[in-house]
C-alpha cells in the first residue's frame, strides 16, 4: 500500500535547558485546543498549579495504577482509602508492592511509594473500610474514583455521595470516576450523583452469577463446581474442621479441595483442582496488569479533562466505556441513561414483582438474588410501619414474627415499600410492589367456611 | 485438563508452587502453555521522544514475567522526563533513560531479566540489530530516524519477528502491528456461551438410543424421573414428534417458536412448584441450539486460504488441512464434546457427557488418520490435533504482513463516506484523521498544522478541506510532540494485551492498526 507522506525533520534530544517538570501536561492545561471549551477552560498557571484534591478507594491492581497516573497528571493531593494488606497474588499486576511489602497495608504502602517516586504530590493512606469514614470526610473532596472490586462498595459510596448533593451547595457535589475489570476486558465511567445515571442505575448491568440450588449440591452434582461448592458450604458446617473458615489459609482451601475431591470421585466428576477450589471459594475474577492500565488510565483521563477542562469528559452526554481486547480490541462508548425509578437517584418507586404468597422471609432472601435489588441483608418498610428490621437486637427480635407471615398479608398490591441495608449506607430503596398472582389468604381459625 | 484419580484415599495433594501463586490470577486466564511463551520471550523497545508509552507497555510485560526485555534510547534524563515517566525519579536526572528506566523496571519482578543500550555514534541501531541476539519481538515509538525504522524493517522480515509500531502524542495515540506471515490462532478463547454444540438436528446412533430410554415411556414416568430428564433429551423427543408430524424439523423463526410452545407444553404442572425446571430450561435452550451448524467466515478463510510452501509444512496448516477433509466428508466439523450444566441426575449426566466425549474422540481419530496420511504428518503431536478439533469452530487467521488491499486514498474515502451517514445518525466519526495527523509526524517532535495537512494533502489529495482532519492537526499540534501520561498509560496496556496475545498465540490480535482517542474515549480498529 502506499504510505503517507511525512513532515521532514531532525529528531533532536529534547534541550535539557528548556526543560521543565510540567511542560507536556502545560501544552493542554496552558493551551487550548479545536475541541476545548472556551467557556469553562482556564489557562492560567494559576488554575494549571491548583489541581484539586481527589479522593481514590481502593489501591490494589487499579488502585496503584489511578495513584500513578493522577500523580504524573498534576493532582497535588490525594487521599487513599484501602482496607487491604498485600497478598503474594497481587504481584502481577499491583506494582508498587514488592515481595518484601507481603502483609502490610496496601493504602500505606502505595502511597508511601507514589510520594517518593513524584516530587511535590501527598498522599494521605487511610487503612480502613470506606465505610467508616463520614460525610464530613467525603464532603472536602471535589472528585471521587472508584478502583473496587466489590459492587457491594461501590454502591455504598455511590449512594453515600447521592445522598451528600445538597442543592443550595454546589460544594457538595462530587463526580465519581468508577472502573472495574475481568481478565481482557472492562468498563469506566464518570457519575454525576443525582445529574446523570448512577451505579444503581446502572446495577442490572453487573448481573450476579446464578446460585447453584442447593438441592443439586446435596444431591445430584453434575459438575466439579458443585463438589467444591458442596465441600465449601455443607461439609465444612457439618463438620467445621477449623473455627472459622479463612479463604487465605492453605490448609483451609486443602482440606475444602480434599473433601471436593472425594466427593467428585464418588459421581465420577472430573476437573476438580486445587485452583479450581480456590477460584470458586474466594470468588476469583482474573486480572491482569494491562486490563488495569487501560482501566485506570482511562478513569484518570477523566478526572485530568474533568478537573482542567482542556478538552471535553465523559459525564453529561456519553458517560460509560466499554472496553475488550479478547478479539481484536473492541470499545463501545455510550450513554446509560439515569433511571427515574432508580431506587438511590430517582424520584419514582420502582416497581418490583413479587408473589404475594411468598413468605416475608422467602421474598426478603429473593432480593439478594434479584439483578434489580442485589440486597443481601435488607430491613423493610412499609408506610409508618416496620415489616423486619435486621438490627438493633431488640427491634430484629419485635419484627421477626412477620417473616413467617405472607407478604399479601402484610401489604397490598401497589402499596410502596422502603428497604435499606447496612452495607449500602443510609439510603431508602423506594420499590413498588407488584403482585404477580392472586394473593391466597391463610384460613385462619374460627372462620366459618 | 488433568485427569482425577478415582480413589479419594490417594489424591494428589501438592499445593500450588511459588509461581503459580504470584501468577495465579493471569494463569486463570493463558494456563501455564501461555506463561511459558511469555517466559521465553524476548522483547525490544526502541525508545524515542517523550519516551513513556514504550516503559507503561514494558511494566504491564515485566508484571506477568516476561523473560527479558531491552531497552535502546539515545536520550538523557530531564526536568520534563520526571513529569511523565513513572519509571525515572530524582536521582535519574542527567543519566542514560534506558538505563534509569531499566533499572526501575526490574525492581518490579525479579524473575524478569532487563538490558539497556544507550544509542549512540558508537552503539547505533544497526550495531544493535547486527548482533546474534534474537528478539520475539519488537517495538518501536515515534518519532524514529527512517533509517533506524528501516533496520528494524529489514531485521523483521529477515528473522519473521512481529514488530509494533507506536505513536502517542497529547490525547491521542495508534499502534500498528507487523506480523510476520500469516498468523493463525487455535486457541482463541471464544465465550463460553458461543460453544456449545449438542447437534440435535443430527443425533448420532448412540445418543438417540440414550434418548430414547428416558422418553419412550416418557408419560408414565415417576414425577421424580419426569422432572430429572436432562433438556438435551427432552428436545431430541420432542424433535422426533415434530418431524413424524411435519416431515421437517423446524428451521423458521416461526416454526421454532411454536416448536417451544410444544415443549413448553410438555411440562406437568399439576406439582406443587407449577411446573419443571428441566422443560423451562428446554424451553430456553430451543432458539440457540436447534439450528443447523453454519461455518464461520473465519473458518472459512482458513478453509479457503492456500498457504505457501513453507507454512504448510507447519503443524497448523497440515491439521486444518486434514479438518476440512474432515468438513467436506461429514458436512460438519469435528464435534467439540463438552455438555453444558443441565439439571439431571448425576449418573445420567455423566453417561451424556461420556457419549460426546466419546464421539468427540472418534471424531479427532478421523481427522489424526487425515494428518497422518498428509505429507509432514507423521511427527504432530496427538494432543494438538485434539486441541484443533475442540476449537474448530473458532479458529482464526490473522493476516499479519499483508498490508490491506485497498490504499491510503481508497481508506480515507470510505472512512469520509462512512462519516457522512455516522454524522446524520448521531454514531461516533472515524478516528482516521488521528492515524493520518500523528503519522504525519512520524519522523519530528513537533510540527504545526499547516504543515501536517501540506504533508497529508501530499497523499490524499484535498483532504485538509475536511474540517475535522483540520481540527484534529490542531489537536496534534497543541500537544508539541508531548505525551500525556494517561493516554500513554493507556495505550500502553493496549500495546501489552497485544503482545501477550501473539507470543501466547491465545486470543485474537488486532489487524493491524488501533487508534485512540482520548478525547471521545474511543478506539478503533482498521487494517491499513
Ligand atoms: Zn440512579
Amino acid at each position: 500500500m502506499s504510505q503517507p507522506v511525512m513532515v521532514s525533520g531532525t529528531i533532536l534530544a529534547p534541550s535539557s535547558t528548556m526543560a521543565t517538570r510540567w511542560q507536556y501536561l502545560d501544552n493542554v492545561r496552558r493551551n487550548s485546543g479545536p475541541f476545548t471549551d472556551p467557556d469553562v477552560f482556564d489557562a492560567s498557571e494559576a488554575a494549571a498549579t491548583n489541581m484539586e484534591q481527589i479522593n481514590v478507594f481502593g489501591a490494589g491492581g487499579l488502585g496503584c495504577e489511578i495513584l500513578k497516573n493522577l500523580a504524573l497528571s498534576g493532582f497535588k493531593k490525594i487521599h487513599v482509602i484501602d482496607m487491604d494488606t498485600i497478598d503474594v497474588s497481587n504481584l502481577n499486576r499491583q506494582f508498587l508492592f514488592r515481595q518484601s511489602d507481603v502483609g502490610e497495608s496496601k493504602a500505606e504502602v502505595a502511597a508511601k511509594f507514589v510520594e517518593k517516586r513524584v516530587k511535590g504530590v501527598s498522599i494521605t493512606p487511610h487503612n480502613c473500610k470506606i465505610q467508616d469514614k463520614d460525610e464530613d470526610f467525603y464532603m472536602q473532596f471535589t472528585l471521587v474514583i472508584c478502583g473496587l472490586d466489590s459492587i457491594e462498595a461501590r454502591r455504598w459510596i455511590n449512594s453515600t455521595l447521592v445522598d451528600l448533593v445538597d442543592m443550595n451547595n454546589p460544594d457538595s457535589f462530587k463526580p465519581l470516576i468508577d472502573g472495574g475489570t475481568e481478565g481482557f476486558k472492562g468498563q469506566s465511567r464518570v457519575i454525576y450523583p443525582t445529574m446523570t445515571s448512577c451505579i444503581e442505575c446502572q446495577l442490572d448491568m453487573h448481573a450476579p452469577r446464578a446460585a447453584v440450588p442447593l438441592c443439586t449440591l446435596a444431591t445430584i452434582p453434575r459438575q466439579p463446581e458443585h463438589c467444591i461448592e458442596w465441600a465449601h458450604i455443607m461439609a465444612w458446617e457439618q463438620e467445621k474442621p477449623f473455627p472459622k473458615l479463612d479463604n487465605d489459609d492453605p490448609e483451609h482451601i486443602t482440606w475444602l479441595y480434599k473433601k471436593a475431591l472425594a466427593r467428585a470421585a464418588e459421581f465420577n466428576i472430573t476437573g476438580v483442582t486445587y485452583s479450581l477450589t480456590q477460584g470458586v471459594v474466594k470468588n476469583i475474577i482474573p486480572a491482569i496488569a494491562s486490563t488495569n492500565a487501560i482501566i485506570a488510565a482511562s478513569c484518570c483521563n477523566e478526572a485530568f479533562k474533568i478537573a482542567t477542562n482542556a478538552n471535553p469528559a465523559l459525564g453529561g452526554e456519553e458517560n460509560y466505556m466499554m472496553y475488550s481486547g479478547n478479539d481484536s480490541i473492541y470499545t463501545y462508548t455510550f450513554k446509560h441513561e439515569k433511571k427515574d425509578d432508580c431506587p438511590v437517584c430517582g424520584n419514582m418507586a420502582k416497581n418490583l414483582d413479587v408473589d404475594p404468597n411468598l413468605t416475608l422471609q422467602e421474598f426478603i432472601e429473593s432480593l439478594a438474588a434479584r439483578p434489580e435489588a442485589q440486597l443481601k441483608k435488607p430491613s423493610i418498610r412499609a408506610e409508618g410501619r416496620t415489616l423486619y428490621m435486621q438490627s438493633p437486637e431488640s427491634l430484629r427480635l419485635q419484627t421477626a414474627p412477620n417473616l413467617e407471615k405472607k407478604v399479601g398479608d402484610l401489604v397490598g398490591n401497589g402499596d410502596e415499600i422502603g428497604v435499606t441495608d447496612p452495607s449500602l449506607g443510609r439510603v431508602d430503596f423506594k420499590f413498588r410492589l407488584k403482585f404477580t398472582s392472586e394473593f391466597v389468604k391463610a384460613e385462619t381459625n374460627g372462620h366459618a367456611k | 485438563m488433568t485427569e482425577i484419580i478415582t480413589d479419594p484415599t490417594l489424591p494428589i495433594l501438592h499445593g500450588p508452587s511459588d509461581k503459580e501463586k504470584k501468577y495465579d490470577r493471569q494463569l486463570r486466564l493463558w494456563a501455564a502453555s501461555g506463561q511459558k511463551a511469555l517466559e521465553d520471550a524476548h522483547i525490544l523497545l526502541l525508545n524515542s521522544g517523550s519516551g513513556t508509552v514504550g516503559v507503561e507497555t514494558l511494566k504491564n510485560l515485566v508484571l506477568p514475567g516476561i523473560g527479558q526485555f531491552t531497552i535502546a534510547d539515545a536520550n538523557i534524563v530531564n526536568e520534563s522526563d520526571l513529569g511523565v515517566n513513572f519509571f525515572l525519579d530524582e536521582d535519574s536526572l542527567g543519566n542514560s533513560r534506558a538505563e534509569c528506566c531499566v533499572k526501575l523496571l526490574q525492581e518490579l519482578n525479579p524473575d524478569v531479566k532487563g538490558h539497556w543500550l544507550p544509542l549512540q555514534e558508537t552503539h547505533t541501531v544497526q550495531n544493535l540489530l547486527e548482533n546474534d541476539r534474537k528478539y520475539t519481538l519488537i517495538m518501536y515509538t515515534y518519532p524514529i530516524e527512517p533509517q533506524d525504522l528501516a533496520l528494524v524493517q529489514e531485521y523483521g522480515n529477515k528473522h519473521k519477528v512481529p514488530i509494533i509500531a507506536i505513536h502517542s502524542a497529547g490525547f491521542y495515540s495508534y499502534f500498528r502491528t507487523h506480523l510476520p506471515g500469516n498468523f493463525p490462532i487455535v486457541d482463541t478463547h471464544p465465550d463460553s456461551t458461543a460453544t456449545t454444540d449438542l447437534r440435535l438436528l443430527t443425533p448420532w446412533e448412540e445418543l438417540s438410543k440414550f434418548a430414547n430410554e428416558f422418553t419412550s415411556d416418557i408419560d408414565n414416568l415417576s414425577a421424580h424421573e419426569h422432572g430429572h430428564i436432562p433438556y438435551l433429551v427432552i428436545l431430541l423427543h420432542y424433535l422426533e414428534k415434530w418431524k413424524a408430524e411435519h416431515g421437517t424439523l423446524p428451521s423458521t423463526y416461526k416454526e421454532k417458536t411454536a416448536f417451544r410452545a410444544t415443549v413448553s407444553a410438555g411440562a406437568r404442572t399439576n406439582n406443587p412448584e407449577g411446573g419443571e425446571e428441566n422443560f423451562d430450561e428446554a424451553a430456553a435452550a430451543v432458539l440457540k441450539t436447534i439450528s443447523a451448524p453454519t461455518l464461520a467466515s473465519s473458518v472459512k478463510a482458513v478453509f479457503d486460504y492456500k498457504p505457501n510452501e513453507f507454512e504448510a509444512k507447519s503443524s497448523f496448516w497440515i491439521i486444518a488441512s486434514a479438518v476440512k477433509k474432515f468438513y467436506e466428508k461429514n458436512k460438519q466439523l469435528p464435534l467439540p464434546g463438552s455438555v453444558p450444566d443441565m439439571k439431571a441426575q448425576s449418573t445420567v449426566y455423566v453417561r451424556l457427557q461420556n457419549i460426546y466425549k466419546k464421539k468427540a474422540r472418534q471424531d479427532v481419530a478421523e481427522v489424526l488418520a487425515a494428518v497422518r496420511a498428509l505429507p509432514g504428518g507423521k511427527d504432530i503431536d496427538e494432543g494438538e490435533v485434539e486441541t484443533f478439533c475442540k476449537n474448530a469452530a473458532f479458529i482464526k487467521l490473522i493476516h499479519g504482513s499483508e498490508a490491506s488491499p485497498d490504499n491510503i486514498t481508497t481508506i480515507a474515502e470510505a472512512e469520509a463516506a462512512n462519516d457522512e451517514t455516522a454524522a446524520m445518525v448521531g454514531m461516533p466519526l472515524s478516528l482516521f484523521p488521528i492515524y493520518l495527523s500523528l503519522k504525519a509526524t512520524s519522523h519530528v517532535p513537533t510540527a504545526c498544522t499547516s504543515d501536517i495537512l501540506a504533508a497529508i494533502d501530499k497523499t490524499i489529495p484535498g483532504a485538509s478541506s475536511n474540517p475535522r482532519l483540520a481540527q484534529v492537526a490542531e489537536e496534534v499540534t497543541r500537544a508539541k510532540g508531548g505525551e500525556l501520561h494517561n493516554i500513554s498509560a493507556l495505550t500502553g496496556g493496549m500495546v501489552a494485551q497485544e503482545v501477550i496475545k501473539i507470543i501466547t498465540k491465545q486470543y485474537i490480535p488486532i489487524d493491524n492498526t488501533c487508534i485512540f482517542d482520548g478525547i471521545t474515549s474511543r478506539t478503533q480498529v482498521l487494517r491499513i
